[in-house]
């Protein structure tokens, strides 16, 4: 069969040394920082970007992906144990999974959590595998116009989704689409916001951006929160699940793999979302739900196997579309950038092994990571022992000297600390810096097949609206920027006095 | 202890014994990580936030018109510029009126000396490095980060700091050979 030659190919690409080596050096750093609090994935992905510049593109994307769904399972570790969530979307793994830990059966709640994670992220692989390719042939015939259509309303939604306040997130879109203007205007050769700098006639790398924002800002950010310290943590016995164990969960793997898969392509969704509905399907669907929050089986499992069905299919958009769904795939489609590759629907066809051994990759780290976190889960455990006032320096001193090599200059070093300040004073002041790098990655592609469509249609902008798909998009874009207000004012009309209702507001750490 | 350690008083309750902890409920749970947050800013920060973005944004369009705008036919280099920083005006002047009274902005406490601390350590280091090397401006920066933002004790700060310089030194410049300043 024709479709299926190139997927088994993609396993001899995963098979080579290099490439199994690299995915495993990604899913233990992604254990890793999934296991210490304070950095997220796309924070380290950030800081590890200079070390993917003298490996294959194939060999690369494999690393930063095994971090990104690593840190999925590791997160897991630190809410049962010790009931901080040591990523965003392992936080609702912390009401029943800590109770489980309290009952003696930290083992257990670790097991099935890593048994979900397993279940849900090979599925979505799976999905991955038969969608993607389905998704890059009806791009195929995407032009200027739905591309503007389709990074507008990426951006748009990455900001409105994330948590904090929305016209935040949008000036931080603003700003990112901002500074990728800087440097030569490529239509016309004009410098533009170079103000007479050398080193800026080029533009701003995206590396020093995303390792200022992410990686030093997080940094940075952190310093102020030492006092969430970790205790000396249980001791973890017998992390096999029981049959019935697993009987109990395997409904909540299957919904939550599904339901995770589903919210992982949306632009705006990913991981912490799709944990969260999925605990509160969860929690609906029991016939006992007063159970929940007591140590429900299923309220581990199935939020588990959502988080990394849909860490897993958001690489759907990015692969198939060439638009990132989240921060992380911003990263990811930098560093395809870094490499000479422009992630798009072209990406199938013309560069088979590199699509094919990415998506192929998944399932060894997935094995590699089931093995991490079931026989292995007591080595990661002492790990939370390494303390935060050791780990902040070094990870410091990475940015600073991995800044200098990818350029050699000292300049990369100045801007990294720059962006570090602009990212450590966005998030104090609620500024979401996600939409930043989203939007940064994607100015340049929105600028030019805006300006491309226009001269196809002789300047007039109503010429998006002739086309069928990009008419929908930008239909969808309105409604999705209007439709908030709307709603606003009329919860407003309808209840005048009540105050606006406490939300649990969940700071995403990237 | 020279340190801002976070003197205690606003986290005071973190110090509840474990068991009265462990019987929260999830929402508790979260109204407790809610209340752990850094205290919100008040309406000033907002403002001044929002001014910023305000500057910036007017910045940017004064800019982009002196590039020159054209027709959306046959654009100069100053018009996606222009419409992007029309758009930040226009979301800042919306922040600046109706979102004064948003609580999403977090309050400089003592805590935040810490990163101001980090900070200036982080530029000492670049204007440093290229003058001696990176090796004694990182060995100066963990032992300030460790020791006091930290509060490591002093032998683990200085032993685990000089294996962390030798360790940089001999995968950036023995192992990877890269051209990183350095004095030895």
């Amino acid at each position: 069969m024709d479709f299926l030659n190139p997927v088994i190919n993609g396993f001899a690409v995963v098979l080579e040394p290099t490439n199994l080596l690299y995915c495993l050096v990604g899913v233990v750093i992604g254990m890793l920082i999934g296991v210490l609090p304070g950095l997220g994935p796309a924070a380290t992905i950030a800081i590890l970007l200079p070390l993917t510049y003298n490996v294959e593109p194939v060999t690369a994307i494999i690393m930063l992906a095994g971090i990104f769904y690593g840190a999925q399972y590791g997160g897991t570790i630190t809410s049962v144990l010790l009931r901080l969530p040591g990523e965003a979307s392992s936080v609702v793994t912390v009401f029943d999974g800590y109770q489980m830990a309290r009952q003696g059966k930290a083992g257990t709640a670790l097991g099935l959590a890593s048994i979900g994670s397993f279940v849900g992220g090979t599925a979505a692989i799976i999905g991955l595998t038969f969608l993607a390719p389905i998704v890059a042939s009806f791009a195929l015939d995407f032009g200027p116009p739905e591309y503007t259509a389709l990074a507008l309303l990426g951006i748009l939604l990455v900001a409105t989704i994330s948590s904090g306040a929305k016209a935040k997130a949008l000036i931080a879109a603003a700003l990112g689409l901002l500074l990728a203007t800087v440097g030569r205007d490529v239509f016309t050769g004009e410098s533009r916001f170079t103000f007479g700098s050398l080193e800026l006639a080029d533009g701003i790398d995206f590396v020093p951006i995303a390792m200022g924002i992410f990686g030093l800002g997080e940094i940075l950010y952190n310093l102020e929160e030492r006092h969430r310290a970790a205790k000396a943590p249980s001791k973890v016995a017998n992390v096999w699940p029981s049959r019935k164990d697993l009987k109990q969960a395997s409904g909540s793997i299957g919904r939550g793999s599904v339901l995770g898969f589903f919210l992982g392509i949306l632009p705006g969704g990913g991981a912490t979302i799709a944990s969260m509905a999925s605990y509160a399907m969860e929690k609906k669907r029991a016939k006992q739900p007063e159970r929940f929050g007591k140590g429900a089986p299923e309220g581990v499992a199935g939020p588990e196997a959502a988080n990394n069905a849909a860490a897993t299919s958001s690489f759907i958009p990015l692969l198939t579309l060439g638009i990132p769904a989240n921060a992380t795939m911003a990263l990811m489609f930098g560093a395809l950038l870094i490499q000479g590759v422009t992630p798009g629907p072209q990406l199938v066809e013309q560069n088979p092994d590199l699509f094919w051994g990415v998506v192929n990759s998944m399932y060894i780290g997935n094995i590699l990571l089931l093995i991490m976190s079931l026989p292995l889960v007591g080595i990661f455990v002492r790990i939370l022992r390494v303390r935060a006032a050791i780990l902040a320096p070094v990870t410091a001193l990475i940015t600073l000297l991995g800044a200098y090599t990818i350029n050699n200059s000292m300049f990369d070093v100045t801007l990294v600390v720059v962006f570090g300040i602009i990212g450590y004073l966005m998030k104090k002041f609620g500024f979401e810096p996600g939409p930043l790098v989203l939007a940064f990655v994607l100015g340049g592609l929105l600028e030019s097949s805006m300006r491309r469509s226009l001269l196809v249609f002789g300047g007039d902008p109503l010429g998006f609206f002739g086309r069928p798909i990009s008419a929908t998009l930008l239909v969808v874009f309105v409604l999705v920027a209007v439709l908030p207000f709307i709603r606003t004012s009329i919860a407003k009309r309808k209840l005048p006095a009540t105050a606006s209702a406490a939300r649990p507001d969940i700071k995403e750490k990237v | 202890m020279a340190a801002p350690s976070g003197g205690g008083a606003p986290h005071a309750h973190n110090d509840v014994p474990g068991d009265v902890l462990d019987e929260l409920t999830p929402e508790q749970l979260a109204a407790q990580w809610e209340e752990e947050k850094p205290p919100a800013a008040g309406a000033l920060a907002s403002m001044a936030s929002s001014l910023v973005v305000l500057g910036v944004g007017i910045g940017a369009i004064i800019l982009s018109v002196a590039m020159g705008l054209g027709t959306p036919a046959s654009p100069q280099p100053g018009l996606w510029p222009f419409i992007i920083s029309c758009v930040m005006v226009a979301l800042g002047l919306f922040q600046l009126v109706l979102g004064r009274h948003n609580r999403d902005a977090e309050k400089f406490t003592r805590m935040s000396l810490a990163p101001l601390t980090g900070l200036v350590t982080l530029a000492a280091m670049v204007a440093l490095m290229p003058l001696i090397g990176f090796e004694i401006p990182a060995l100066i920066l963990c032992i300030i980060w460790m020791r006091f933002l930290g509060g490591e004790t002093w032998r683990s700060t200085l032993l685990v700091s000089v294996i962390v310089v030798a360790a940089f030194y001999g995968i950036f410049v023995l192992a990877l050979g890269t051209s990183i300043p350095h004095l030895f």
